[in-house]
């Protein structure tokens, strides 16, 4: 399977990506740049955390209309998996990839450590090698990952059974209902606030979050073995 | 349209405008009559007064930084450029340097302590090298008064927003709390960065002809006389230096870095020379570029890209502006320079050329507006030669009766001493910074050194700040000793071999015999240091004027040290690992209690003379240790530092909230003495006999861990039992709750 890491000016969880895709899965994994009008060749888009454009408007907000993203739109239409985590997810939001917001974290300042999220769904492309109800350890990094959405789209994700992750033990950010991660209706877009790629070695603190790349592995070769 | 009057040199001689610049009569007239043999104009005058400040010319600590030892097998770079160098094997090498902000951060404490990380990070990259990690070691006063709180709250939220930004992950330092360091608190921050060998660059301007480009943001009018603002103590009066301090924008420095990083790498064959345009702006780093290379300078002013209008070559020399790197390149490679660049959406301007005749020439309008020797800027500023006397306080502190401190109950002053600000949890702190960031974090915030991999290799790095300042203001030449000796604990309890040192020496005014005394003999400590523990000083920095009103803070001599893990099994925390392991203490425990938070505590001061220290004896102690972890025999290593044994057990017992059973033949007071050279380990029963004969006298097996969370420490007149979870809650709230409290 052969990843895209976009790389907006300011991404600085693209490195990790890479790694946790090319180590950590043996898959294949190349950089594009936020300039780039294809993701022809491409199987799975990846969208880094960091500071897209410094973050000095609402974060994401400016990246959702670099170059690229119409083909990231495009290639989310086509049902091919897109996944953004912090930044990442941030961006998907703004550009109507997902419902809801992000804010400011209740405490009004970056916060990071390991979290316990827990598995709310565990069949969907990104998360089928964990078992329903696992506990993972995952760190957050952000100061503005308190995921709102109003109570009309609350019960809509409720009932569509897009919400992937929630915060398990503590809510670290305000958080409607201790949401940590969802995704769209079609199921290939899939966007959270912590770092899966940060935790795909023990010798780092967690490999909790090796499972998440390998699901999406393991489904792209399923489909493709399928077609 | 706006005129700027400038005042002729008639003038600035007449009404001694330099002065205000921070240049002497004798300066002035040093320049006037030998090195120019007329009278400097405005910019001239300008240029002097930064290149010669003590920021940027060392002119009053060169005799003291010539004392440190600075070279070894594996030195690759010391002092002298950006940063200095180690070599780690396999053609690799770690690149360090820690550099004060504390002027700017005292006035306006978010940027100042932003931009303090920016330009370390620049002056990391502009050495060739990737930066992986920042430390920052803070001082401030106590947390009793709002002004204190802001300074601490913006600092660190001025840290983290740089540090997050960019992407480069904060995982260490340290944060210490001091009367004396209200109204000028210390933020030294220190960048650690990976090279390989080939990509080792100097910032050096050499090659008749080549040219001189300027990349990264464009020139305001922020921070102008920034170097000269430092070299000035601050008092009630001069409250209006604000425009001394610069704005960061840690974005911009993003692209910088990357774009600097592809130039180094991949067009090495144009590159010559890079410089970041850090203290002293523009001047600084051109003159220094072309007078180390031995070359002279053209620049045309016109073609520096300006933020603001009107500014005059004066501004633009002086400005402080942030995220600027200056570069030379050969001549004809301008548009390739320019393609890199702009693919990061940076511009990369032309603004001069080498030339070979020592000569550093401005021109703006078409005129030419400065015209000086080059090396009369960037190497001849005088030394000074300072006096020293002893302080009275020294005198006096010898003969005093060492401290006896009254503990009534050794568990309430445990419970006291663990919300002390300087002992309790920095956590609430840190978790503000991402400390995670390129994934190589192996071993982050809060224990004795952050330690980093490095990917694709076995090895690791250890990193620490340290500096207890109390043992220096009691003793400063033996205090400085035990800063380096404490470094190097931290960076051997985390299973590396201490490889090189960079510091920050925050002193006050050093015309005051008495504070140029405590910088003189406390290099000699570090010296004599390094030398045993064979860390030399590969880069640093100096802060003097360090006062308010005339109160200097204590001699901070801030120790950042770098040590390689050879394999990453050696990697070692300090926290206890599980119940049934023996705890070992390393070293000696005696009545040593001068300069200790203990006596601060009681006292609300500290006095008397410091206990002893023994570098020999150290180094044998940390060989020791390090030959321990090596041999995979140590579950756990903590250095014990302030607050004594019964602090560094509690550190120890309080991540995984394990108890601990330990009896300890001495007096209840004894827990808490800081005697120097101890650590705490913990082994695994079947490697006791191992330790003990390794360490032989020096050890002593106190008790062992459990699964009780309960502390038990049983000393000769008193027996301590505790809740591990209680303790733990008081050390780590006691920092969230003194923000938060009002006074």
């Amino acid at each position: 399977m052969r990843f895209a890491v976009i790389q907006f000016p300011g991404s600085n969880c693209d490195v990790d990506l890479l790694h946790a895709i090319k180590d950590g899965t043996g898959e294949e994994a190349e950089y594009v740049p936020h300039t780039a009008d294809s993701l022809d060749g491409f199987d799975g888009v990846l969208l880094p955390g960091g500071f897209s454009y410094g973050d000095y408007l609402r974060s994401g907000a400016i990246s959702r209309f670099s170059n690229v993203m119409s083909e990231v739109k495009r290639f989310a239409e086509d049902g091919k998996p897109v996944f953004g985590t912090c930044n990442g997810f941030q961006i998907l939001v703004e550009a109507g990839l997902l419902p809801g917001a992000l804010q400011r974290n209740k405490q009004l300042h970056f916060i990071c450590k390991p979290t316990e999220l827990k598995v709310a769904n565990n069949t969907t492309r990104f998360t089928s090698e964990y078992a329903k109800d696992e506990q993972l350890t995952i760190p957050i990094a952000h100061g503005e990952g308190n995921y709102y959405c109003d109570d009309e789209t609350l019960k809509e994700l409720e009932t569509n059974n897009q919400i992937v992750f929630t915060y398990a033990s503590e809510n670290p950010n305000g958080s409607v209902a201790d949401i940590a991660g969802i995704i769209n209706k079609k199921g290939n877009v899939l966007g959270m606030m912590p770092h899966p790629e940060r935790a795909v070695e023990d010798l780092l603190g967690s490999s909790d979050g090796l499972r998440f790349f390998q699901s999406m592995v393991k489904n792209f070769a399923k489909e493709t073995a399928d077609v | 349209m706006k005129t700027t009057f400038e005042p002729s040199p008639e003038m600035i001689r007449d009404e001694r405008i330099y002065s205000q610049w921070g240049l002497t009569d004798e300066e002035y007239r040093q320049i006037s009559e030998e090195i120019l043999d007329r009278l400097p104009n405005y910019t001239e005058t300008g240029l002097f007064s930064v290149m010669w400040s003590e920021h940027c010319s060392y002119k009053n600590s060169k005799p003291v930084l010539r004392k440190f030892p600075t070279d070894g097998p594996h030195v690759l770079q010391g002092p002298g450029e950006g940063a200095g160098i180690v070599d780690i094997g396999d053609n690799q090498a770690v690149v360090f340097k820690a550099e004060s902000h504390n002027h700017p951060s005292a006035v306006e404490p978010y940027e100042g302590a932003a931009t303090g990380v920016g330009g370390i990070i620049r002056d990391i990259f502009s050495m060739g090298a990737r930066p992986i990690a920042m430390l920052d070691s803070l001082r401030f006063g106590e947390l009793d008064n709002e002004r204190t709180k802001y300074l601490l709250e913006e600092v660190v939220a001025g840290i983290g927003g740089y540090g997050n930004c960019i992407g480069i992950p904060t995982v260490g330092g340290e944060i210490g709390f001091d009367p004396v360091y209200k109204g000028n608190p210390l933020v030294n921050a220190m960048c650690v960065g990976l090279i390989d060998h080939k990509d080792i660059q100097k910032g050096q301007a050499k090659g008749v002809g080549n040219t001189i480009m300027y990349v990264g943001a464009k020139t305001g009018r922020d921070g102008i006389h920034g170097a000269t603002f430092a070299s000035e103590e601050f008092t009630d009066e001069e409250e209006s230096e604000r425009s001394a301090v610069q704005v960061g924008d840690p974005f911009m420095e993003k692209l910088l870095m990357e774009a600097c990083l592809e130039l180094i790498k991949e067009h090495s064959d144009i590159l010559v020379g890079i410089q970041d345009m850090g203290a002293a702006g523009l001047v600084s780093s051109s003159s220094e570029m072309a007078s180390k290379a031995g070359s002279g300078l053209i620049l045309n002013l016109d073609d520096v890209p300006q933020r603001e209008t009107e500014m005059t070559p004066y501004e633009m020399m002086l400005s402080e502006s942030q995220e600027r790197m200056l570069i030379c390149v050969k001549k004809g490679s301008e548009e390739r320079i320019k393609t890199v660049f702009s693919r990061y959406e940076l511009d990369a301007v032309t603004i001069g050329e080498v030339t070979d005749d020592g000569q550093y020439r401005l021109y703006h309008h078409g005129r030419l507006v400065a015209d000086l020797p080059v090396d009369a800027l960037a190497e001849d500023a005088p030394v000074y030669h300072k006096e020293y006397t002893e302080p009275e306080r020294i005198k006096e502190y010898r003969e005093m009766k060492a401290f006896e401190p009254a503990v009534d109950s050794a568990e309430e002053t445990l419970k006291a001493l663990l919300q002390q600000p300087t002992i309790a949890s920095k956590k609430s702190i840190f978790e503000t910074y991402d400390s995670m960031v390129r994934t190589n974090t192996v071993v982050g915030p809060g224990s004795d050194a952050a330690v980093l991999r490095i990917r694709g290799t076995r090895k690791a790095l250890a990193m620490t700040t340290d500096c207890n300042a109390r043992y220096l203001y009691l003793n400063p030449e033996r205090g400085g000793q035990m800063a380096v000796a404490e470094a190097a604990r931290n960076i051997v309890a985390s299973g590396g071999e201490p490889l090189a040192i960079t510091d920050c020496l925050n002193y006050g005014n050093p015309d005051k015999p008495e504070v140029f005394w405590e910088l003189w003999t406390s290099a000699d400590g570090i010296s004599k240091a390094c030398t045993t523990l064979g860390t030399p000083v590969i880069s640093g920095n100096v802060s003097l004027y360090n006062e308010t009103n005339g109160q200097a803070v204590y001699p901070t001599p801030v120790i950042g040290m770098v040590g390689l893990v050879k394999d990453l099994d050696h990697v070692t925390t300090s926290e206890f690992k599980q119940a049934g392991d023996v705890i070992v203490t390393v070293g000696e425990t005696k009545a040593d209690f001068n300069g200790t938070e203990l006596q601060k505590m009681q006292l609300g001061r500290i006095e008397g003379e410091l206990f002893d220290f023994d570098i020999e004896k150290e180094k044998a102690v940390q060989n020791n240790v390090l030959k321990a972890i090596r041999s995979g025999w140590v579950q756990s290593a903590h250095d014990c530092s302030e607050g004594g044994l019964a602090v560094a057990l509690m550190e120890a017992a309080f991540t995984k909230e394990l108890g601990l059973d330990v009896t300890v033949d001495m007096p209840k007071e004894w827990l808490f003495s800081e005697s120097p050279s101890r650590f705490v380990l913990s082994v695994k029963p079947e490697h006791v006999e191992a330790v003990a004969e390794l360490f032989e006298s020096d050890a002593s097996v106190i008790g062992e861990v459990t699964h009780t969370g309960i502390a038990s420490i049983k000393t000769a007149d008193e027996q301590l039992e505790c809740s591990v979870s209680e303790l733990k809650e008081l050390w780590e709230g006691a920092i969230p709750c003194l923000l938060k409290s009002k006074v």
